[in-house]
């Protein structure tokens, strides 16, 4: 099935989910994502699966925890407010080792804030998205067959490491129509002879539980838990380059914001700035490697960013502030437009020289 | 030259703007182009201002997001408060002059003036306004040929709501024709 169809961003998500083999989705509505439970409202009765709408987040994320620990494909959405809410269950899967897929399509905040596009959530997603030591695959799309192909991706990192993956889009990406090709392949299955599925009294209960009252025990779960995360850290980063192979400044943005990037360094291109853009599709793992190499070669930096500037600590971390890192960003809602990114591009190559 | 269009579709809530833009992508996949569509969402899309950004391109599209059309439709004065002066140089306009009582004030721009409420209203097409506008785009400019219509149309709305396809194809055939 190579046919391309146009569907929105959130429809995509919705449908790829059911295509990795999710029958169970559990939600609560809000805007920019409402899309998605809306979706998942007329399929999953149509294929034996199942679509709740909870009484609220927290009690979605929760019915997640209860599938996820059957080993069976499980996701919720939401956006960022929503996803706040779901926080004390996101740390818990991860407690308990439960692989999910979470969506957050981000609006404007903080508090209540807006419903236009954001991304101001990227701390709280690679962060600081509960309490406790742990990691979270962040996978973020910048196109809608993107929102196709990293929520599969998503849900297979997710089984493949015991642990939760988020989709972290946007308004705009959850919103706008682009032709996709459903054609992903075959899902591949993994072991999970850990799921609580019944023993049938033919062997011993398997246990899912965040509880560890004994120090050194839980002390040695977090180290075999960050083993894992090493190995997604070394296996696992993925990113676009945009014409960096002779680049000198170097453009960082991601979702739509490395959209609106691109065609800014075409123009740019045109006026005789050798500009190219690096954009993380996995937030974490961030592509580190990647950034400190175009350290060497680059004068100067701009993080492109719908937040006060938040991924621009990353990218200073990356390339361990070798090089100046200029912020463009916007908030709110708001979006930056190509001659905000362009002002930026050109100081860059006034402090760059 | 390759082809590139970007349209801005903008009115109220209510007047068929987002499925203008749909109708204009979907033909946009026909033609096995690149195409990006993107709402205005949220208390827009119910009843206030709403306005569709659609890009048919032959070459990957950056930001979907649309500052600069080559063509607006007009549909409510607000719309082209805000958008006229967006336009390219060279770009068009379609207004709803039924609704738009003022004309363009730049002259470095085509502008097409068509009363489509009072058209769709006089032929029994009310709600229609929106395709005729859409008619008079096919026959002034490139963006898409009249002959693809009936397959678009066949495409975006359902076979069981056979009327409104024959309702839908009158207004573009009167606007095309105006």
């Amino acid at each position: 099935m190579s046919e391309k169809v146009l569907m929105k961003g959130n429809e995509a998500i919705a449908e790829a989910a059911i295509m990795a083999g999710c029958r169970h989705y559990f939600g609560y509505p809000i805007t920019p994502q409402t899309e998605i439970a809306a979706y998942m409202a007329k399929r999953m009765p149509k294929i034996d699966g199942v679509f709740l709408q909870a009484e609220s987040e927290i009690a979605a994320i929760n019915m997640v925890i209860g599938v996820a620990a059957t080993g069976k494909r499980v996701m919720t959405s939401s956006s960022s407010p929503g996803i706040s809410l779901k926080s004390e269950g996101l740390s818990y899967l991860a407690g308990c080792d439960l692989p999910a897929l979470v969506v957050n399509v981000q609006r404007g905040g903080p508090g209540l804030g807006g419903i236009q596009p954001s991304q101001s959530d990227y701390w709280q997603a690679t962060k600081a998205s509960g309490h406790g030591d742990f990691r979270r695959i962040v996978l973020a799309p910048a196109s809608v067959q993107e929102m196709v192909s990293l929520t599969f991706k998503g849900f297979d990192l997710a089984d493949k490491y015991r642990m939760t993956s988020m989709l972290l889009a946007d308004g705009t990406i959850g919103q706008m129509m682009e032709p996709v090709s459903l054609d992903m392949g075959e899902v591949t299955q993994y072991d999970k002879s850990w799921a609580l599925t019944g023993t049938g009294r033919q062997r011993k209960p398997n246990i899912v539980n965040s509880l560890f009252l004994k120090p050194e025990e839980l002390e040695q779960t977090n180290f075999e838990r960050y083993d894992r995360y090493a190995q997604i850290e070394k296996n696992e980063v993925m990113y676009e380059e945009y014409m960096m192979d002779d680049a000198e400044y170097c453009v960082v943005a991601f979702g739509i914001a490395s959209r609106v990037s691109k065609n800014v360094i075409n123009e740019a291109r045109k006026k005789g700035i050798k500009v190219g853009l690096i954009r993380p599709i996995t937030l974490w793992p961030f592509p580190k490697d990647a950034l400190l190499k175009a350290a060497d070669k680059c004068k100067a930096f701009v993080s492109v960013e719908l937040s006060m500037g938040q991924m621009i600590d990353d990218i200073e971390l990356s390339i361990r502030c070798k090089k100046p890192v200029l912020l463009c960003n916007r908030v709110g809602g708001m979006i930056p437009t190509p001659q905000d990114v362009m002002n930026a591009v050109e100081e860059a190559v006034k402090i760059g020289g | 030259m390759s082809f590139s269009k970007q349209v801005l579709i903008a009115g109220f809530g209510g007047q068929g703007v987002l499925f203008t833009g749909k109708f204009i992508a979907y033909n946009g996949l026909f033609e096995e182009r690149e195409v990006s569509w993107l709402p205005s969402y949220g208390p827009e899309a119910r009843g206030g201002t709403s306005n569709c950004s659609v890009i048919v391109s032959d070459d990957p599209i950056g930001s979907p997001i649309v500052m600069n059309p080559d063509i607006l439709i007009a549909m409510n004065l607000p719309s082209l408060d805000k958008f006229e002066d967006a336009v390219v140089p060279g770009g068009k306009i379609f207004i709803d002059s039924s609704l738009i009582e003022r004309k363009v004030e730049r002259d470095d721009v085509d502008v097409y003036y068509i009363p489509a409420t009072q058209i769709a209203s006089d032929e029994k097409l009310s709600g229609s306004a929106n395709m005729i506008l859409l008619g008079n785009v096919l026959k002034n400019t490139d963006l898409m040929p009249y002959e693809n219509v009936s397959k678009v149309m066949e495409k975006l709305v359902p076979a069981k709501r056979k009327n409104l396809i024959e309702i839908n194809e009158k207004a573009i055939e009167l606007g095309y024709n105006f």
